[in-house]
């Protein structure tokens, strides 16, 4: 894709996790070609991270844990994407396991709530394609709608907060998209989400601080 | 607001898509990559790939395909079919399958179930239900190996036990095959689905039975489950997504647009 072929320097962090093939995919249907590693000095000197993640944040935190990546996430300068659990492991804490994170954006992961909701007609996981809301500027959202359908998968969400870019309503608001400074997350899977999933890793391949 | 998916089926037969004829007779419908980057162009919500070589035969299958379909596609999928063991499924996730599906091995095997769910996560862990109505006893009962007609058999679960305990374990999601409506295109099996809805606490995919754009309005309406599943509606072009999308729309369902 024009506009993209500069872009060097993407590793995928190699958290042992399943959805890493989809989001190295997905880059190269953008042109580019990331580097998907775990080692340390690989993902200091990358351009950019992508963080990637499906499971349970305690087992991905003991994957990062023993893989020595905890301080090195913690103090990376370039732009970084955490994506579903990913986006999960940048906050303070996860409910799921009681679990430590990475603490770059502030908000603790709770387990969501939708048993009160709609006469307990809502399921979890929430799973399929929902809406944004609240959508804010900023470089990654850029041509983003509340028209626009992204793919979510999860049972565990940050609820809306200061960083919060862009919200989703499954029995309650809760993050979409967060971004505090040079990390971003989104709890959907951009990877999995169509065009509009395609937009925002794009937009996250072309964001400059 | 949360969509309800459509879900189109397609059979794999050694990396090729083939439509069945009476079980045995599979005529290859064309080339798996680009069946599924036309569905998911389509608008397609989500695909499953239902391997029909692995059940029966206990050879070394090729997935390969599986890294092709992941590499074109921006749409999640499952691939269903053959898989028995925690490393059958690492495969195929690792390959970039979003989902896989299970069916007769957690039958035969439930703890499975379980540990599948603890390696890769529930959201992954889709159980397949084959599920008939037998008139005598006036109950739903789950069958096994219904890929081929030579070995299904009846199991000892009632549908609703299983389904509990497939939820217990730690399916994330449940396809219930409605097997006296599979392939005769009359309509979802409202009531059997309108039955067991209220013991899915995960989401629920009804299959069997679509032949028309009013026999997804009725399941969605009547009998709410999250998704739809089909195939020859679709493979054999008698309903459009776009129509079907279009149409469900209409009738007030949610639905992600074209």
């Amino acid at each position: 894709m024009a506009g993209l072929s500069n872009v060097s320097g993407l590793v995928i962090v190699d958290t042992g996790c399943a959805n890493i093939s989809s989001v190295y995919f997905a880059c190269q249907r953008l042109g580019v070609t990331a580097t998907v590693s775990r080692d340390i000095k690989a993902i200091k000197q990358a351009q950019r991270v992508i963080l990637p993640g499906v499971g349970t944040a305690n087992n991905a935190m003991a994957q990062l844990q023993q893989a020595d990546l905890i301080d090195t996430l913690q103090q990376l300068q370039q732009p970084v994407l955490g994506i579903c659990l990913g986006m999960q492991l940048l906050t303070e804490s996860s409910q799921e396991g009681n679990v430590s994170c990475l603490n770059l954006i502030p908000g603790k992961v709770a387990a969501m709530q939708v048993e009160a909701s709609q006469n307990n007609k809502l399921r979890l996981p929430h799973m399929g394609w929902n809406t944004l809301n609240n959508i804010q500027p900023h470089p990654l959202l850029t041509g983003f709608t509340e028209q626009d359908y992204v793919y979510f998968v999860h049972s565990f969400a940050l609820a809306v907060n200061d960083y919060t870019l862009a919200s989703c309503h499954y029995g309650c608001d809760f993050s979409a998209v967060i971004a505090k400074d040079n990390v971003a997350g989104a709890q959907f899977h951009p990877e999995r989400s169509g065009k509009a999933g395609a937009r925002l890793i794009e937009n996250f391949l072309k964001w400059q601080l | 607001m949360l969509a309800k998916r459509l879900v189109p089926c397609l059979d794999v037969r050694d990396g090729k898509v083939v439509k069945g004829v009476q079980f045995r007779n599979h005529e290859i419908i064309g080339d798996i990559v680009p069946l599924a980057e036309r569905y998911a162009a389509a608008g397609a919500d989500e695909l499953v790939f239902y391997d029909i070589t692995a059940s029966s035969d206990n050879r070394t299958v090729d997935k390969s395909w599986v890294q092709r379909i992941a590499k074109v596609i921006d749409i999640p999928f499952c691939v269903a079919g053959g898989i028995k063991t925690v490393a059958d499924a690492a495969k195929i996730l690792e390959m970039g399958a979003d989902k896989i599906s299970i069916n007769s091995p957690a039958l035969a095997n439930p703890e499975l179930i379980s540990e599948l769910s603890q390696a890769f996560g529930k959201q992954c862990i889709v159980v397949g239900i084959d599920s008939f109505y037998d008139v005598i006893s006036g109950q739903y009962q789950v069958y096994q190996f219904t890929g081929d007609e030579s070995r299904t058999k009846k199991t000892q679960w009632l549908t609703r036990d299983w389904l509990v305990e497939a939820q217990q374990r730690g399916a994330g999601e449940i396809v219930l095959n409605c097997m006296n409506q599979d392939g005769v295109r009359e309509g979802y099996d409202i009531a059997q689905l309108r039955s067991l809805r209220p013991l899915c606490k995960v989401p629920l995919i009804a299959s069997g039975g679509a032949g028309t754009m009013q026999h997804f309005t009725d399941v969605f309406q009547q009998a709410d489950v999250d998704a739809a599943l089909a195939a020859s509606v679709f493979h054999k072009g008698i309903i459009s997504i776009a129509d079907l999308k279009a149409q469900l729309i209409a009738d007030g369902i949610s639905i992600r647009p074209m």
